[in-house]
């Protein structure tokens, strides 16, 4: 029998068992925390840092996503200063690359439009870079376009954890940071890759998209219809 | 000696542009020019895109006519995959498109030139708008708003939104047609048919008070472009280019569309953003000619609707086969008002319309495509090259705006030698100038792809060049 922890989050007496996370539970019982690489049923990296929480004790803000649920933990998911920084994580995301919602596939299906949209963001204080990044569209069903890519790296893992073919990494570092298929490879020309289109649907912008679609007809579905993610990480215990 | 009047409200027309006139030592007029004075490069920033963004992403280089353009992109991505679009696809885009006419016309007659057809040019700017035309008769500018409205309503009812909809896709749309909003449109035609009859019956009996000003406003001798179907009518969708000259003899009856660069030549001068189209077979800068709802009416044989080819009858018959005064513009696009109601009707009465299947699909199947249509202003061309992958590598648009700016810098010309006299630039005057480019219903940031506010600048030279007067609204 695992451990059942007592703590609050925002004031709100809740419980989770030894090992929970706490986002986990604050999603249990109904406490929204924002999150961007999080995706249930593949690992968590925190990379993000949107789902950013206070912790009472504790000089330093915590990823909600990778800290586990503590007896009489006091947790702080929402506050003016959360909020800021989210907002401030949430521009930065979108100056380091180059993102025209009106003229994007993922337009009113995408995760970061929401984002911005829930947290108030409504423009950029932060210079745009507008680095100049390609777009990938050798596969003959899918295209990336890194314009659009936050770096959240769900493809990677979901690639790696779920399909088992770590087709999807990662190269170079900081600002030159991008996903790659295949050491660098075109992705028409990955050995690896399944064509089995997870990387896409677990894209939350439109940087990964079923080539074909004109713009604002992207789809995005709820994530429970990804059954088969649950069973496998539960099996995995992740 | 320069000096600046500043005349309040803004100007009428979509854009930002300047005139200069020049002056001999006389005192008379001997050249005049219309200068587009921004840029945007829509061809530039398109490449490396995905073509199926084109509609999209060219879309944007308007808010007035963003449907025009997503049909002639779309149409050139077609090309490209080498589909022919489902044919109830193709007939929903052209219901869209002949929406955008009726909306953009109404928008380019009632709005911004009525008010100087119904107090005359030399009138007070003060109530020379649309708010006083409201005052003066309220009825036309009813007539107009609910026309207008009619045209952005269906563009909203059909594609979601009334400003760049998502719906028109390559391959053709990406909804149906549902059987209530087809009903809620027939609905709503008689009405702005009956009032699309109204403003033709008050420009009749108008138009006698206009005919010396017809006579040398933009008046002159060209060739003129537009599409027509398989039997010669008005086609704003599809179809072959006929060109014919100033006599209507035909220069070419029937051009594939996508052979355009053959004929179709793009000058550039160095004091506009505009390019120059001209007509290749007769060189720069000879080959002068006119698109828009005059050309079209100019080409065909009728528009092959009832009560818009007796109108265009009347028409014939009062102005003649073939109409060269730029002031008839404002007579073509009332009847090509009701001709596009009385198509929209046409169209949805048909038995296909509400066919599930609106789309074709299929990959990059060549590198190149063109999509040509008829925008309100007149031929717009989207002329597409793609990687292997379909990224675009190469575009170019010529905008309907583009292939009149001949005719417009001659059409200033003419009205600035009629008014002009001396050193002195006069509100009348430069009204004049602007009622005469605003014939062609110029949508500036189309035709240079530019971004910028409704000015416009008007400028004397002398022989010299030093500018004797500015006048700036």
């Amino acid at each position: 029998m695992s451990t059942v922890h007592t703590l609050r989050i925002d004031g709100k007496d809740v419980a989770g068992s030894d090992g929970a996370t706490i986002l986990e539970v604050a999603r249990e019982n109904g406490i929204d925390i924002p999150t961007m690489c999080h995706l249930d049923g593949i690992s968590d990296r925190g990379a993000c840092r949107l789902c950013m929480v206070e912790i009472a004790g504790s000089p330093k803000l915590a990823p909600a996503c990778m800290t586990r649920v503590a007896e009489g933990m006091e947790v702080t998911a929402h506050s003016e200063r959360l909020l800021e920084y989210r907002r401030a994580i949430t521009e930065m995301l979108f100056v380091e690359r180059n993102h025209v919602c009106a003229v994007c596939v993922a337009n009113n299906h995408c995760e970061l439009q929401d984002l911005a949209e829930d947290l108030g963001v409504t423009h950029f204080d932060l210079p745009r870079i507008n680095p100049k990044v390609e777009v990938d569209a050798s596969h003959p069903l899918f295209a990336i376009d890194h314009n659009r890519c936050i770096l959240c790296l769900r493809c990677v893992r979901v690639c790696d954890e779920i399909e088992g073919a770590h087709t999807w990494d990662i190269m170079h570092r900081g600002l030159d940071t991008r996903v790659q298929t295949d050491m660098g490879l075109a992705w028409g020309d990955s050995p690896t890759c399944t064509s089995c289109g997870k990387c896409v649907q677990v894209c939350p912008t439109g940087a990964l998209f079923e080539k074909g679609r004109a713009v604002a007809r992207g789809t995005r579905r709820p994530r429970p219809f990804l059954p088969w993610m649950r069973v496998v990480a539960e099996e995995r215990g992740l | 000696m320069t000096r600046t009047i500043v005349i309040d409200p803004v100007t009428r027309i979509e854009g930002h542009s300047k005139i200069t006139i020049q002056l001999d030592d006389r005192g008379e007029v001997v050249d005049a020019h219309f200068h587009v004075t921004q840029f945007r490069g829509f061809e530039r920033i398109t490449q490396g895109r995905p073509v199926h963004e084109m509609p999209a992403i060219t879309a944007r280089t308007c808010g007035i006519c963003p449907v025009s353009h997503m049909v002639a992109a779309a149409k050139a991505v077609d090309d490209i995959m080498a589909v022919e679009a489902a044919p109830t696809g193709a007939d929903l885009r052209r219901v869209i498109n002949l929406a955008q006419v009726v909306q953009s016309h109404a928008l380019s007659f009632f709005h911004l030139s009525s008010p100087d057809l119904l107090f005359g040019f030399d009138a007070d700017p003060a109530r020379r708008n649309i708010i006083g035309v409201a005052r003066e008769n309220p009825g036309l500018a009813r007539d107009g708003i609910a026309i207008r409205k009619l045209g952005q309503q269906i563009i909203e009812w059909l594609g979601g939104k009334r400003i760049h909809p998502p719906w028109i896709v390559p391959g053709g749309v990406a909804e149906p047609l549902a059987e209530e909003t087809r009903d809620r449109i027939l609905a709503a035609i008689p009405e702005a048919i009956a009032a699309a009859q109204r403003a033709i019956a008050w420009y009749k009996s108008d138009l006698v008070r206009w005919e010396e000003e017809a006579a040398t406003f933009g008046n002159f001798r060209t060739a003129y472009m537009g599409l027509v179907d398989r039997e010669g009518l008005v086609d704003l969708y599809d179809g072959w280019l006929r060109v014919i000259d100033a006599d209507g003899k035909p220069l070419e009856e029937r051009v594939d569309p996508r052979r355009y660069a053959e004929f179709i030549g793009e000058a550039v001068e160095p004091w506009t953003y505009l390019k120059t189209p001209y007509w290749k077979p007769m060189g720069y800068p000879d080959g002068i000619y006119r698109v828009g709802p005059l050309a079209r009416l100019n080409v065909a044989e009728r528009t092959g609707t009832p009560l818009a080819d007796e109108e265009l009858e009347k028409f014939r018959w009062r102005i003649g086969r073939v109409a060269g005064s730029s002031f008839h513009y404002h007579y073509a696009r009332l009847i090509e008002i009701l001709h596009g109601l009385e198509r929209i009707d046409q169209l949805l009465r048909g038995p296909d319309i509400l066919s599930k299947h609106v789309r074709s699909r299929a990959e990059v199947n060549r590198h190149e495509g063109i999509g040509v249509s008829e925008a309100p202003r007149g031929t717009l061309f989207h002329h597409y090259r793609v990687d292997d992958h379909g990224i675009v590598e190469w575009a170019n648009l010529i905008i309907a705006t583009g292939n009149n700016n001949m005719a417009m810098n001659r059409a200033v010309l003419q009205v600035a030698r009629q008014h002009v006299r001396g050193d002195r630039l006069e509100e009348p005057m430069l009204n004049r100038v602007e009622a005469v480019i605003r014939c062609y219903d110029p949508c500036l940031s189309c035709s240079t792809h530019a971004l910028g506010q409704m000015a416009l600048e008007l400028e004397l030279r002398a022989p010299d060049g030093t500018t004797l007067d500015t006048l700036t609204r």
